[in-house]
């Protein structure tokens, strides 16, 4: 080493550039969150009123007449309920299987997290294109209940994965003590695996209502469009998402300026959501056993 | 609980047949390779090119990792090394609430303060006249969109790497930006690599927030200011209403077949790089 003193000098400076700009990355994350939130409602608030998320579309609404978007929210509400608690009535089970019965076999439950996080990774769109070319299939309008399946069909891989990801991590012991007692592996899942792992449970819960409601390419084709609440699971049923993209397509001021309100409804439902799914994985903690 | 398992183990290989089996109406008639190779886009005279939208799919995808790339990676390391314990609870919920953005959010956000920038720095940086609904504001809104994602994975995966190999770095005498360079991301280099590429095949798949700012022009982008037609894009735009001529519905639904094999490619490569990854650094 010719000049040890100078490399080192040279080290630090690096160093101190470095921090520089890696400060100003974690910044500019929480930055852009903020700005993103910043812009959207300060373009949506002004335009919202009690109108807009009371009222489906009167006559003239896509002009920039009266009327508002209830239709919209409804559907979404509708549509990620319906979703959320069908792949929570098939995925709660299969991740409880997952970490009671399955656990002795590593092997295959690994392999089966491997194809559940590729299933996650496949895009919405595919998923509506697929449910869509079914539907031709077998000759089905597009409807509230078809987007519900294909829905659940797409959080079904996160709700499992997201709660199993809660799961996994509970101590070994836990359920070789609970057997020892004379409890069958359901009444353990049931009972101790889904008490210990509740806020895992919450937040998948959480999560897979928030992807439902968001996504927009999945419903696309299955649910079709209207401007009445659906009454009934046959009917076709407006979401917010593509509520908002075809508003904003209007060539009408007012009308985009609806989207843009639409858009803060749901950025405000999306984190109302995430707050929620904070504060009730800090609550509920206090019934898990420590390792 | 069975017959779900078994239905899960099986959707991914019944959508790819599926979707084989819709488009060999195409497949037919045309060769695979005519049909990513053809630059011309015209349904109603039976020429599906998809090279416009493959390319675009690719720019796209590309211009938003180098955007969130270092990003993610600068901030991981400030976090997981430099920055004091506080700094990883406010990052978690700011990377939850931005995973939990719709993407039509992310696509009026990206209309309202991407796409006006945009077409400003194109006048008045580069004197190309552009409307600013362009590869780049695509490529920029979808960055935005992968950043959580790929923090997430790289403060996991920063923390999991031995502190045992940290120290014995120390304990030689290198500095810690000096360990950090040569042994925590020597170490992590998988693991980076696989995180960007998962991040690459999110990426890909992106549909509505792009679809809203990148243009949807079906030709090939000469340079990023060029508007451009991704995959996802080109399959929402015309799906639902392609009854009318013939092999479209087929040829849409090959554009969703080269969309799944593409990611599930993507995320194929890189779970198996960081499951090896984790195996060697047990």
């Amino acid at each position: 080493m010719k000049n040890p003193a100078g490399k080192l000098r040279r080290l630090q400076r690096e160093e101190a550039v470095i921090r520089i700009i890696m400060r100003l990355a974690t910044y500019t994350v929480i930055g852009v969150l903020g700005i993103i939130i910043f812009t959207i409602l300060r373009r949506g608030l002004p335009s919202l009123s009690w109108e807009m998320i009371f009222r489906t579309p009167q006559g003239g609404f896509y002009f920039g007449k009266e009327g508002g978007i209830l239709n919209a929210i409804a559907g979404s509400l509708y549509l990620a309920t319906g979703a959320t608690l069908l792949a929570f009535v098939t995925g709660y089970p299969v991740a409880l299987f997952m970490n009671s019965t399955l656990r002795r076999h590593k092997r295959f439950v690994n392999g089966f997290r491997f194809i559940l996080d590729l299933l996650w990774g496949i895009p919405s769109i595919v998923y509506g294109a697929f449910g869509f070319s079914v539907m031709i299939f077998f000759r089905v309008q597009a409807s509230l209940l078809a987007g519900i399946l294909v829905v659940a069909v797409f959080v079904l891989p996160i709700m499992i994965r997201a709660m199993d990801e809660g799961m996994k991590n509970s101590p070994a012991g836990l359920m070789e003590a609970s057997l020892s007692l004379g409890m069958t592996p359901t009444g353990f899942s049931f009972r101790i695996l889904s008490r210990q792992c509740l806020p895992g449970i919450v937040t998948a819960v959480l999560l897979s209502f928030g992807r439902a409601i968001g996504d927009a390419a999945s419903v696309l084709f299955t649910t079709g469009f209207t401007d009445y609440i659906p009454r009934s699971l046959a009917e076709p049923a407006a979401t917010l998402p593509l509520s908002i993209f075809f508003q904003l397509t209007s060539p009408i001021p007012e009308v985009r300026e609806r989207a843009y309100a639409a858009a803060s409804v749901l950025t405000f439902i999306i984190l109302v959501i995430s707050i929620l799914a904070r504060l009730s994985s800090a609550k509920l903690n206090h019934n898990a056993i420590k390792n | 609980m069975v017959f779900w398992i078994i239905f899960l183990l099986i959707l991914p290989l019944g959508i790819l047949c599926g979707l084989l089996f819709r488009s060999s109406a195409i497949t037919g008639s045309h060769t695979f390779f005519q049909l990513i190779t053809g630059t011309v886009w015209k349904p109603t005279q039976q020429e599906f090119g998809f090279l416009p939208f493959i390319l675009s799919s690719l720019y796209v995808t590309l211009i938003a990792l180098v955007f969130a790339g270092p990003l993610c990676l600068f901030s991981a390391i400030h976090i997981c090394f430099y920055a004091k314990s506080m700094m990883l609870r406010v990052i978690q919920p700011v990377i939850d609430i931005l995973a939990g953005i719709p993407s039509v959010v992310y696509g009026v956000w990206g209309i309202l303060a991407i796409v006006p920038l945009v077409s400003r720095v194109a006048k008045h940086g580069f004197h190309t006249p552009s409307t600013g609904y362009t590869l780049l504001s695509g490529g920029i809104v979808l960055g935005v969109m992968i950043i959580p994602f790929v923090l997430n994975i790289l403060i996991d995966l920063f923390r999991s790497v031995p502190k045992e190999l940290h120290e014995a770095s120390l304990s030689l005498g290198a500095g810690k930006w000096y360990t950090i360079k040569r042994v925590v991301l020597k170490k992590a280099m998988p693991g980076i690599i696989s995180a960007m590429g998962l991040g690459l095949s999110r990426a890909f798949g992106e549909t509505m927030a792009v679809l809203m700012v990148v243009g949807n022009v079906a030709q090939i982008p000469r340079g990023i200011f060029d508007p451009g037609y991704p995959l996802p894009a080109l399959i929402a735009n015309n799906y639902g209403e392609m009854m009318s001529i013939p092999q479209y519905d087929a040829a849409l639904l090959f554009a969703a077949l080269l969309l799944l094999i593409l990611v599930i490619f993507f995320n194929f490569a890189s779970r198996l790089l960081i499951m090896r990854y984790e195996k060697s650094s047990r």
